[in-house]
């Protein structure tokens, strides 16, 4: 047991040093690609929150994008609006690097930490709301979001903020920043699983009458799903304002969350490797498809729903790709999934 | 006062167009338990249709211009009526019988081809317009190969692992049908704003002081007049029979012999005419002009009301439409406008922490 947290951290503190690499190595590659990879690894850390709520724990939330503006408008105003007030601060001086880590940090943990507060808001109606009734509640949550930032005049209302300080003063350290997040969100997501409390997740799922009958409290079980992928799309967030530099709430509409949502579905609900890999295939896809310009979203679209139509359960349904499964190939994987 | 009198007849008015709109999400929902997201993109083709059709098609169409016609044009509103009800009704089938049926059914060949075409027909043009030798033979060989591909792939796939099909499934598939007819929209009619002016001379009626536009009130006579065929249909034909059979339980309406997938299509048809209708009504009578994506907020506030009365309701998707109108207009018309696309979720949110089914909507406790 203790050898597999060592070997676990050890592993995380390995990804954490190549990523550093990857990311002074991106000052060699163009600032597309290097754009196009970070934006994956948003869409990466998007799709496994999200595969939170829908995929382990079954609710039907398409509304994403409500929690990844919070996120994004809280870390850009701690930047933009409240920094510069307490900037003489040893620690959290602008420009040094130090303090633009410091700062990225709190912004980060801001983000999250108003992203997660919205979640508990609207993981009280998922109590007793089911299917697509919940579904069309989240949606419209998402869309009242992006409409009370777009009339709030302290956020730039329709014009949204610009000029945010990019993540460390240049783009050197976005890959490092985004794909630690993503890193965190799969292991939580991953450990989550495997844990005793993630079994009563995925019970919720499978038939949540039953898992009330077990003795699994379902409420809290639910609030706490909610609370913790969006606390994660609230980080999603906060980098993306820090990257872009720009934010308005037009990037946060309710195609967003339908993007979002299409990951997760393509991918496999409930898988978290099939989460990532459609997070992956979905951004860099349209960018692929450019030579195709107008045709591109109609080749997409018809694509989408042939995907669903031929293969409904997602690319990899609710299997994970692992070393193990390379290993061992006879073995069902935890979460519900059928024997390959 | 006079003005909250006002603001109430704009939001009956605008009320009865979300209500139109609102009865196709419903009825869908209502025998598919599906929310269909492409309703909002047929309701953009009905809008169309009825701009091609006063403005291109139509024999007589230098009437729409002319602004002496006066009665031919009321002939030519209707003649485009229907044509914009039969059309986006054969769209709504075409709809159901390749998008939604699959789901249900699962693929068969007929569906396999059609997709392989469909995928084929944006690739093909890359080589040429599809009616020149290059175009035409691209999409054709294209549309073979994919279409004959798409069999042997799946029936592989489906070895593996068994078919299965799930309520977010098909949700997804119904935002990739809104999205191919978005963007199919956006190259066939153009992203350039279409607007055909005042079909039938607009005038102003006044009643001590409340105006009535008689583009408006056109509107809601004839959605008044098109629920009430519904409601007939519904309720006093063999076909409403079996769509209120189909929507109690699907599993024994099978068993008492009912063709449900006719139905179910009968349904689609049904649904699409009613938002073409309420699409081109629209183009035609009011100052909106149309874009491909200009039935995606109509869409969705229909869709909210039909969800606000209870899924699957019709009386209730009318008064939800209406509530969703009213309260609308009253935003619209207080000092927190801007707040106008907002009202509708958050009544929505209210209602639903209060009645979790819906105003009208029975709420069945799920048997174990």
């Amino acid at each position: 047991m203790l050898r597999g947290t060592f070997v676990r951290f050890l592993g995380f503190a390995f990804s954490l040093a190549l990523l550093l690499l990857v990311s002074k190595g991106a000052a060699y590659i163009k600032d597309y690609y290097v754009s196009v990879i970070v934006t994956c690894g948003i869409y990466v850390i998007l799709a496994v929150s999200l595969n939170l709520i829908n995929g382990i724990t079954g609710q039907f939330s398409i509304g994403h994008a409500g929690f990844y503006a919070v996120g994004a408008y809280v870390g850009a105003s701690w930047s933009l609006l409240a920094l510069p007030r307490i900037a003489d601060t040893p620690l959290l001086k602008i420009g040094t690097p130090v303090g633009d880590t410091i700062n990225v940090i709190i912004a980060i943990i801001l983000g999250a930490g108003a992203a997660a507060l919205a979640g508990f808001v609207v993981g009280i109606p998922s109590l007793r709301l089911r299917g697509d009734y919940l579904a069309i509640v989240t949606l419209g949550f998402g869309e009242v979001i992006r409409v009370i930032f777009l009339n709030m005049d302290a956020v730039g209302a329709a014009r949204g903020l610009t000029g945010i300080p990019s993540i460390v003063s240049n783009h050197d350290m976005s890959i490092f920043w985004v794909y630690g997040v993503a890193i965190l969100v799969i292991m939580l997501s991953k450990n989550l699983i495997g844990s005793v409390r993630g079994l009563s997740f995925l019970a919720v799922r499978e038939d949540e009458i039953a898992a009330d009958a077990m003795g699994v409290n379902t409420t809290r079980v639910k609030v706490t799903a909610f609370v913790l992928g969006s606390a994660f799309a609230g980080a999603a967030g906060s980098l993306y304002a820090h990257f872009a530099t720009g934010i308005s709430p037009d990037v946060f509409d309710m195609n967003t969350s339908i993007i979002i949502t299409t990951m997760v579905v393509l991918g496999g609900t409930g898988s978290i490797t099939g989460s990532v890999l459609a997070a992956i295939m979905l951004t860099a896809l349209p960018e692929w498809l450019r030579f195709l310009q107008d045709y591109r979203m109609v080749i997409f679209s018809t694509t989408l729903i042939v995907m669903m139509l031929t293969r409904p359960q997602g690319i990899f349904g609710h299997r994970e790709i692992s070393f193990a499964s390379f290993k061992r190939r006879k073995r069902a994987v935890i979460g519900g999934g059928e024997a390959p | 006062m006079q003005a909250l009198v006002q603001q109430l007849i704009y939001g009956i008015q605008l009320g009865s167009l979300y209500a139109l709109i609102a009865l196709g999400y419903t009825m869908v929902y209502g025998v598919l338990k599906l929310i269909n997201f492409a309703h909002g993109d047929v309701y953009m083709v009905g809008a169309y249709v009825g701009f091609y059709a006063c403005t291109s098609w139509l024999p007589f169409k230098e009437l729409a211009t002319n602004p002496n016609a006066g009665g031919t044009n009321i002939l030519l509103a209707i003649v485009a009526l229907l044509l914009s009800m039969a059309i986006c009704a054969v769209l709504g089938m075409t709809i159901e019988r390749f998008a939604y049926r699959p789901l249900r059914n699962g693929l068969n060949e007929v569906d396999a081809i059609f997709w392989g075409f469909a995928i084929a027909l944006p690739i093909s043009s890359k080589f040429g317009p599809l009616f020149s030798v290059k175009g035409g033979l691209a999409f054709i060989v294209i549309g073979v190969i994919l279409g004959f591909l798409m069999r042997p792939v799946m029936a592989y796939m489906r070895k593996r692992i068994k078919l299965s099909s799930s309520r977010l499934n098909a949700l997804i598939t119904a935002i990739g049908v809104s999205l191919a007819l978005e963007n199919s929209g956006l190259l066939v009619f153009g992203s350039d704003q279409k607007f055909i002016g005042n079909l039938i001379p607009e005038s102003n009626w006044n009643f001590g002081g409340i105006q009535i536009n008689s583009g408006q009130f056109i509107i809601f006579c004839v959605s008044i007049i098109l629920m009430a065929a519904l409601r007939f249909i519904v309720l006093y034909t063999r076909r409403g029979k079996a769509m209120r059979a189909i929507s109690h339980d699907i599993e024994a309406a099978k068993l008492m012999g009912i063709d449900t997938d006719k139905v179910i299509s009968f349904t689609f048809a049904l649904g699409a005419s009613l938002a073409g209708a309420g699409g081109m009504m629209v183009a035609a009578m009011t100052h909106v002009k149309v874009t491909p994506l200009f039935g995606l907020q109509p869409g969705l506030k229909a869709f909210v009301a039909a969800v606000l009365g209870g899924a699957g309701n019709i009386p209730g998707a009318v008064l939800g439409g209406i509530i969703m109108g009213v309260s609308e207009a009253y935003v619209a018309g207080s000092p927190y406008s801007t707040y106008k696309d907002a009202i509708a979720f958050c009544l929505l949110i209210i209602v639903l922490l209060v009645r979790p089914a819906g105003i009208l909507g029975k709420n069945v406790a799920e048997k174990v």
